[in-house]
């Protein structure tokens, strides 16, 4: 085997007394110590420290996030879910429970949720049931922080669920053109 | 002595030992916490009052409130005694430091000899709690302790002759008089001032010296198996030892309480409260520097720190006191 000798770097006399390294090394620290004063300060736009005052700032989720499922209305108010139950169907740990309803004739939709339910405790946030609604009606939202001290309040009923939905604008509104 | 100088002497160690050194080591280990996270792109504790300076009192009632469990295996007495004897050295050495103009609890003729006669005694403190937790690795964190002050005590003792043999007195007031009436000591004798802080750092046990409590090696090296109360007095006496550390270095190389360019406090209260915050400013500066070093420096192997107190700084002590004492015989010839 072909031996290569490596040479030792020859050092300084400053290399061998450490200092001036040391030196240079707190010259970093003192850098991130004052870019971080500064950011407390709010001298200049926060640029050094990485830290989120978590109650105060938030995570900016994107639009696709999966967060927990919720209902939703047009832009007319109407609630969109018929209670087809296909959701409940295609729900994978069954944490969704609808009670449809019958409308009285002359109402061109047919059924609406007498009451609406999700487990949030069975919920697993894969959003089959945003892929499978065929009216739109429910979606999952950017909620994240479900904390509760109780078993029962982790099930979220139809009033929860459309506070939590909100309102989305609706381009077709089939209902309305049929 | 009459009562009442007996009476006086005792509210003025009250209010030193009592109230201003715990406040302000509190008040450093609220300065630890930020400035390290300052350092590392954090923002450390702020919620607990106006920018989190109410956290040393939240950290003391957590502090309380823990269970002070002592476990089954330690040799009792030795345990319980080792936290005080950890403490009450770090807070007698204070004691002859003038800490502003004509202030010191004891301005003994002795002082710097006070200092480090008292300083000793602290590594039993942190000795004896290694070796009575019955634990391996609050032993080792206990011998490595004692090693390593043993041999930083030599070069931080023998690094403070050139300054007694320029002052040519061992009287903290008058090392701080002499340096009022000429020049801090740091300009004629920095390479003693530098010995001295390195060595200072290697006898506080702070980063990056900090092997008696490696936490990677030894969890937390002496205090492993101390809880509640007994913790904090260890904790406090670290904190301590810093605060007498950076007065010291602050007394003898950087002038005490003296101002430059200012040469004269009014006279009076005043003037003495002056010289006071001054001298809090300087020490805080060195306060300071200890977390920045800790945050810059990584901890030294056994060996280097061992190769380092004996190989570089004693020697490096030794030729300094002689160096010193040669300039000092020519310019007495000149």
């Amino acid at each position: 085997m072909k031996t290569r000798i490596v040479k030792r770097p020859h050092l300084s006399f400053a290399e061998r007394i450490y200092l001036p390294a040391i030196l240079s090394g707190m010259r970093q620290t003192i850098r991130h110590f004052f870019g971080v004063v500064r950011d407390v300060l709010h001298w200049k736009e926060k640029s050094t420290a990485i830290t989120m005052q978590y109650p105060e700032e938030r995570w900016d989720f994107k639009d696709n996030f999966r967060g927990a499922p919720a209902l939703v209305r047009d832009q007319h108010g109407r609630e969109k879910c018929v209670a087809c139950q296909i959701c409940e169907f295609v729900c994978p740990p069954k944490a969704i429970t609808i009670w449809p309803a019958e409308f009285e004739e002359g109402n061109k939709i047919e059924k609406y949720a007498d009451r609406f339910e999700i487990d949030m405790l069975r919920c697993i946030y894969c959003g089959y049931c945003e892929e499978a609604c065929p009216e739109e009606a429910i979606f999952l939202v950017k909620e994240a922080e479900l904390v509760h001290t109780d078993k029962q309040s982790f099930v979220h009923d139809k009033g929860k669920l459309f506070e939590m939905g909100g309102i989305r604008e609706d381009r077709i509104l089939k209902w309305q053109n049929k | 002595m009459s009562l009442w100088d007996i009476l006086g002497k005792f509210l003025h160690v009250l209010l030193v030992a009592g109230v201003g050194l715990t406040l302000l080591a509190a008040f450093l280990v609220w300065a630890e916490r930020r400035v390290s996270a300052f350092i590392q792109d954090r923002l450390g504790p702020n919620r607990v009052g106006p920018a989190g300076l109410l956290q040393p009192i939240a950290d003391l009632l957590k502090f309380i409130f823990k269970e002070d469990f002592s476990p089954g295996h330690v040799s009792k007495g030795l345990y319980f005694i080792a936290p005080a004897l950890s403490l009450v050295p770090a807070l007698l050495a204070f004691c002859v430091i003038p800490y502003a103009r004509g202030m010191a609890i004891a301005p003994l003729n002795v002082g710097i000899l006070i200092v480090f006669a008292i300083s000793s005694i602290a590594v039993y403190g942190v000795t004896i709690g290694g070796w009575a937790s019955n634990s391996k690795y609050s032993l080792l964190g206990g011998v490595r302790s004692s090693a390593q002050m043993i041999s930083y005590e030599l070069a931080l003792g023998l690094s403070v002759i050139p300054v007694l043999l320029v002052v040519g007195e061992l009287n903290m007031e008058a090392i701080v008089q002499w340096q009022l009436d000429h020049v801090w000591l740091v300009v004629p004798l920095f390479p003693a001032f530098l010995i001295f802080l390195i060595a200072g750092y290697a006898e506080t046990n702070r980063l990056p010296f900090d092997i008696p409590e490696a936490e990677q090696e030894l969890v937390a090296g002496y205090h492993t198996e101390y809880s509640a109360m007994k913790f904090a007095l260890f904790f406090l006496a670290e904190y301590i030892h810093m605060i007498t550390a950076s007065a010291l270095v602050v007394t003898l190389f950087f002038g005490g309480y003296h101002l430059p360019f200012v040469d004269v406090y009014p006279p009076g209260a005043w003037g003495t409260f002056l010289s006071g915050l001054v001298f809090l400013a300087k020490m805080a500066f060195f306060l300071f520097l200890f977390l920045w070093v800790r945050w810059t420096l990584p901890r030294f192997r056994y060996d280097q720190l061992m190769n380092l107190g004996w190989k570089i700084l004693l020697p490096g002590s030794l030729i300094l006191i002689m160096a010193t004492a040669g300039v000092l015989v020519m310019l007495e010839a000149a």
